[in-house]
C-alpha cells in the first residue's frame, strides 16, 4: 500500500477558508477524547477552554494582551519564513528589545517636565536593539555562510542570561529588599491603558497596526514581492535582480525589529519593570502562530487570538477542572498539525494505491 | 469503445503485439489527458509517438511505465492483460524508460544513481564494468564518481540512457532523447537504437524532431488533444505533413523575407563582448575563455554548442547574473556594462530570456501578472513609491497573452500551471513587448511544440527586423539554421568565430560542437564543399 498525493487542478477559495475551521473542529474533538480519558466531562472542559474566557471582560482583555506580542512577533517572522530564512531566535530579540527599552526607562527615571518623549524613545530603542540582535545571525549567514538556525537559537540563551544578570545585578532596585527586579517604571515610561482600571494597554494597538502594515508591505510592495520570490524561486529572484544577501539582512531586520518592539511593549505595558524573565516563551510560541496563520499577517492575527484563547482557557481549566497545563500545549500542537494537514488536503487529493511497494 | 476490452483485440494477420494499450483514458480532475487511446507496439520496431506539448504523450508514457494508473483501459503484454502498478512492475516486464526530464538524485554520484535502479545483487565493481562496457559499445561515456548536480543536461541524459540499457529491456521508451546531443552523437544513438531494434526489441520513440522520426521509425501514432488522430508510416510523409498532422493545421512557415539579410547587416553595433574570460563558478561548471563577438542591430547571432560547454555561464555573464572582471568586457549599445547588475543592463535596453522557464525565467508559484513584475519592474514603470502597480502589471500581462496567443486557464493563473510552450511564449513575449535594443535568449524553443516554436522564432525574426540585436544560444541546429544570420560555436568555454549562415553547413557546425573542428576554426578538414570562406565581418 502506498499513499499518492495528486495535485488538485485548482484551489477553491471556500476550501482554503473552510479547511482551518474544520481542522480546528477536529482538534477540539480529539481534545475532547483526551479529556474524557482523563475522567473529565468533555462538555465541561469545552466550556472552560472556549466559552469561559470569551464570556468575561477581564479574560477577553487577557486574551488580547497575550495575543498582541504573539501576533507582532509572528508577523515579523513571516517575512523570514516566506523568504526561506529560519530565524528561530525571536525570543532572544524580544528579550533584548525589552531590556534595551527598559534601560531607557530606568535612565530617565524621575525626569521632570517634558517626559512625553520617553515612551517613544523606549519603543525605538527596543526595536533597534531587536534589529541589532537579529543582525548577528544575519551577518554571519551572509558573510560566512553560518546556519542562521543555530546562531539565532543559541543567541536566545545569551539574551536570557544577559537579562537575568542585569535584573539581578546592575539594574536591581536598591530599595527592593533584594528582590531580583528593577524599580517600577514611571508613569511616563508605561504604555497607557485603554480603559480606566482595566488591563488592556496600548501594546494591543501597536500589534494590530503592525499586522495591517505588514499585510500591505507583503502583498502590495516591491519589497514584499521580493520576499515572496526569493523564498519561492531563488533563481528567478536573481533574474529579477534581487540580492539574496540584502534580502537576508532586511528580513532579519524586520523580524528582529518586530520581536524587539514586542519585547519593550510587554515590559512597558504588562510588566512595568525589568525582571529576570519577561517572556513565557512568546518568541517560540510565535513560530507556531506564524505557521498556524500560514505566514500571512491576517491569518497570524487569528492564529494568535486562538492560541491566546487556549492558553487562557487552559489556565482556567487547570484551576477549575484540575486538567494539566500540558494538555493545552498538546492541543496547540495537534491544532498546528491538523491545520498544516488540512492545508495539504486543499492542494492535493490523497489516493490509496494498493499493492505498490514503492 | 470507452472502457473496454478485457480481451485485447489481436491485430489481424500479425503476431500478437509485444505491448498493447487499449482504450486508455486518464483524467486529472476535470482534465482528460488521454481519451480512449489505442496503441500497439511490436517487437523489432521503432514506433514513433508524435504530438504537440499537451497532446498526452507524457501521460501515455507514464501509464506504460507504471508511473500512472489509467482511469480506464488496459495494457497488455503478449496479449495478456497486465497491471502496471509501479515502475518496478513495468521493469519486470522488460519496459525501460529514458526520461526527457531526468529522474536523478542530484546529491548522489553517477554510480549511485545507476545502482539505485539496479536493485540488489550487483557489486560496485561489476556494475562499473558493465557501465564501462556499455559506454564503449554505444559511446556513452560516464564519470561514475561525479555527483549528478555537477553534470550538464547532456551528461545527465547519458546516465538515463545507460541506466535504461543496463536493464536489458524489451521495450525502451525514449522521450525526446536527442534534444541535448550533437548531430554526431545523435547519429551514434540512432545506430544504437537500430541495433536494439534488430535485436528484436521494441522502441517507443518520442521526438519533436520530425526528420529523426522519418529517419528511424516505420510506424507512427499521432496524438492531438489526448486522442489518437492518425497513424502513418513516417517514411512516406514529409516533415511538413507530419507537423500538419500533429498540430491539425499546416504549420506557418517562417517568413524569410523578414529574416536578416545574409550579408553583413547595416545596423550599428549593439552588443559586444571583448575578450571576456570568467573562471568557472563551480567545481564542475565551465569557465569562459577569451570570448569576443559583436552583434549589430538587425542581426541574429546564433551560438551553437552542446549542453555544458559554457552556455549557462555565457548567459549569466551577458545578463549580469555574473559580473565580468572589467566593465569594458561587455558593451550594450556602446556603454560598458560588464560591472552592472541585471537591472542596470535592462535599463540600457537589453532583455534576457534564460533557458529554464520554471524557476529562472518565471516563478512557477506566482501569477502571470506577478511574473511580469519579476523581470520588468525596473523598466516598465510597474512600481510607484515602492508599491507594485498591480493594475499596470495585469494590463501588461494581458498584452503579452494577447500578442503571443498564450493559452491559459483562469484570468491570472500561476505560471506553473501553463504548458511548456505557452509559458515559453509568455516569457519571450514579456521581454519582446518592451521593444528591447538587445535580446539575449538561451534555448528559445527547448521542449516547445511546433506551433509555439514557429511563433517564437517568427517573433525573434521580426524583432531583429525592427533593428534589435539578438543573441540566441541554442542546441538545436534546425533552429540555428532557420533564423540565425550567423553562427558561432561554443565549445569547452571558447567561442569559434562567427560565420554567416550561408557560408557554413550543419556538418561544419556539428564538427565544431563536438570539438573536432579544433580551436582555430579554419582547421577542420573534410567538411563538404560549398563552404570556401571562413568567418566574416561579424567576428572580432
Amino acid at each position: 500500500m502506498r499513499l499518492d498525493l495528486v495535485p488538485r487542478p485548482g484551489r477553491a477559495p471556500l476550501a482554503a477558508l473552510l479547511a482551518p475551521a474544520l481542522a480546528f473542529l477536529a482538534s477540539v474533538l480529539l481534545g475532547g477524547v483526551a479529556v474524557a480519558l482523563l475522567g473529565v466531562s468533555p462538555a465541561a472542559a469545552f466550556a472552560a477552554y472556549f466559552i469561559a474566557p470569551l464570556s468575561e471582560l477581564w479574560s477577553l482583555q487577557e486574551i488580547a494582551v497575550k495575543a498582541a506580542p504573539l501576533a507582532l512577533i509572528a508577523t515579523g517572522l513571516a517575512f523570514c519564513y516566506r523568504a526561506n530564512l529560519w530565524n528561530i531566535g525571536a525570543e532572544g530579540q524580544f528579550v533584548v528589545g525589552g531590556l534595551a527599552g527598559g534601560c531607557v526607562a530606568l535612565a530617565t527615571q524621575g525626569s521632570a517636565g517634558f517626559t512625553f518623549w520617553i515612551l517613544p524613545t523606549m519603543l525605538v530603542a527596543g526595536t533597534l536593539a531587536g534589529i541589532a540582535y537579529a543582525m548577528i545571525p544575519a551577518v554571519l549567514k551572509v558573510r560566512l555562510g553560518v546556519s542562521e538556525i543555530l546562531t539565532s537559537l543559541m543567541l536566545v540563551y545569551v539574551a536570557e542570561l544577559l537579562l537575568d544578570y542585569m535584573a539581578r545585578g546592575p539594574l536591581r532596585d536598591p530599595a527592593g529588599y533584594n528582590f531580583p527586579q528593577s524599580v517600577p517604571f514611571d508613569a511616563a515610561a508605561r504604555l497607557p491603558y485603554l480603559m480606566e482600571g482595566e488591563t488592556l494597554h496600548a501594546g494591543v494597538l501597536i500589534a494590530f497596526a503592525s499586522v495591517v502594515l505588514a499585510t500591505i508591505v507583503l502583498g502590495r510592495t516591491l519589497f514584499g514581492f521580493e520576499v515572496r520570490v526569493v523564498g519561492a524561486s531563488p533563481r528567478a529572484a536573481r533574474f529579477a535582480g534581487f540580492s539574496e544577501a540584502r534580502l537576508t539582512l532586511a528580513a532579519f531586520a524586520v523580524s528582529g525589529g518586530a520581536a524587539g518592539l514586542a519585547g519593550i511593549a510587554e515590559v512597558a505595558g504588562q510588566i512595568g519593570q525589568l525582571q529576570p524573565t519577561i517572556s513565557p516563551g512568546y518568541g517560540f510560541t510565535a513560530i507556531i502562530v506564524a505557521f498556524l496563520g500560514r505566514l500571512s499577517p491576517p491569518g497570524i492575527l487569528v492564529a494568535a487570538l486562538v492560541i491566546a484563547l487556549t492558553t487562557i482557557g487552559g489556565e482556567g481549566a487547570q484551576i477549575d477542572l484540575r486538567l494539566p497545563l500540558d494538555l493545552t500545549r498538546a492541543f496547540q500542537g495537534v491544532l498546528l498539525a491538523f491545520v498544516l494537514g488540512a492545508d495539504v488536503l486543499t492542494r492535493f487529493t490523497v489516493r490509496l494505491v494498493p499493492g505498490g511497494a514503492r | 469503445m470507452t472502457i473496454a476490452a478485457t480481451e485485447p483485440m489481436p491485430a489481424p494477420g500479425d503476431p500478437r503485439p509485444l505491448f498493447g494499450a487499449y482504450g486508455i483514458v486518464k483524467r486529472f480532475g476535470a482534465f482528460t489527458a488521454n481519451d480512449r487511446i489505442d496503441l500497439e507496439i511490436r517487437a523489432g520496431e521503432i514506433h514513433a509517438l508524435l504530438g504537440e506539448n499537451g497532446a498526452g504523450k507524457s501521460t501515455l508514457m507514464k501509464i506504460l511505465y507504471g508511473l500512472l494508473e489509467p482511469t480506464a483501459g488496459v495494457v497488455t503484454h503478449r496479449g495478456e492483460v497486465v497491471r502496471l502498478r509501479n515502475p518496478e512492475a513495468a521493469r519486470r516486464l522488460g519496459i525501460g524508460m529514458v526520461f526527457q526530464h531526468f529522474s536523478l538524485c542530484a546529491n548522489l554520484t553517477v554510480a549511485e544513481n545507476i545502482a539505485l535502479v539496479m536493485g540488489k545483487g550487483l557489486g560496485r565493481r561489476a556494475l562499473a564494468d558493465r557501465i564501462a562496457a556499455l559506454g564503449r559499445t554505444y559511446g556513452l561515456h560516464l564519470d561514475l564518481d561525479r555527483p549528478v548536480w555537477s553534470l550538464s543536461a547532456g551528461e545527465r541524459q547519458r546516465i538515463e540512457i545507460v541506466r535504461c540499457l543496463l536493464q536489458d529491456p524489451k521495450l525502451v521508451i525514449l522521450d525526446e532523447p536527442t534534444s541535448v546531443l550533437t548531430p554526431g552523437e545523435a547519429e551514434k544513438l540512432f545506430t544504437v537504437l537500430e541495433r536494439l531494434r534488430d535485436e528484436g526489441r521494441a522502441l517507443l520513440y518520442i521526438s519533436h524532431r520530425l526528420d529523426e522520426v522519418r529517419r528511424l521509425c516505420a510506424r507512427a501514432t499521432i496524438l492531438r488533444g489526448g486522442r489518437v488522430v492518425g497513424a502513418c508510416d513516417p517514411r512516406a510523409e514529409s516533415a511538413g505533413s507530419l507537423a500538419a498532422l500533429m498540430v491539425g493545421a499546416p504549420v506557418r512557415a517562417l517568413t524569410r523575407e523578414a529574416a536578416p539579410a545574409r550579408s553583413a547587416p547595416a545596423g550599428p553595433e549593439r552588443l559586444r563582448l571583448d575578450r571576456l574570460s570568467l573562471p568557472a563558478p563551480g567545481l564542475h561548471a565551465t569557465g569562459l575563455r577569451d570570448i569576443s563577438f559583436s552583434v549589430r542591430g538587425g542581426e541574429i547571432l546564433g551560438i551553437a554548442g552542446i549542453a555544458g560547454n559554457g552556455q549557462s555561464e555565457l548567459f549569466a555573464a551577458l545578463s549580469g547574473e555574473a559580473r565580468a572582471p572589467e566593465a569594458g568586457a561587455v558593451r550594450i549599445d556602446g556603454t560598458p556594462a560588464g560591472r552592472l547588475d541585471i537591472n542596470a543592463r535592462r535599463r540600457l535596453g537589453a532583455v534576457f530570456v534564460p533557458e529554464e522557464r520554471n524557476g529562472h525565467a518565471a516563478a512557477p508559484g506566482l501569477s502571470l501578472s506577478e511574473n511580469v513584475v519579476l523581470s520588468r519592474y525596473a523598466t516598465a514603470s510597474l512600481t510607484r513609491f515602492g508599491l507594485v502597480r498591480r493594475g499596470a502589471a495585469r494590463a501588461l500581462a494581458a498584452r503579452v497573452i494577447a500578442a503571443f496567443d498564450v493559452r491559459k486557464a483562469g484570468p491570472d493563473p500561476a505560471a506553473g500551471t501553463l504548458s511548456g510552450g505557452n509559458l515559453q511564449k509568455f516569457v519571450v513575449g514579456r521581454e519582446i513587448l518592451g521593444e528591447p535594443g538587445v535580446l539575449v535568449v538561451d534555448q528559445p524553443t527547448w521542449g516547445v511544440d511546433a506551433a509555439a516554436a514557429a511563433r517564437i522564432r517568427q517573433a525573434l525574426i521580426d524583432l531583429a527586423a525592427r533593428g534589435s540585436a539578438i543573441l540566441m544560444i541554442s542546441q538545436d541546429l534546425d533552429e540555428l539554421f532557420a533564423i540565425a544570420g550567423s553562427i558561432a560555436v561554443l565549445q569547452a568555454g571558447t567561442l569559434s568565430r562567427a560565420v554567416a549562415r550561408a557560408e557554413t553547413t550543419r556538418e561544419a557546425v556539428g564538427l565544431l560542437m563536438g570539438g573536432s573542428g579544433g580551436p582555430p576554426p579554419g582547421g577542420h578538414t573534410g567538411t563538404p564543399a560549398g563552404r570556401s570562406r571562413e568567418g566574416d565581418s561579424h567576428a572580432t
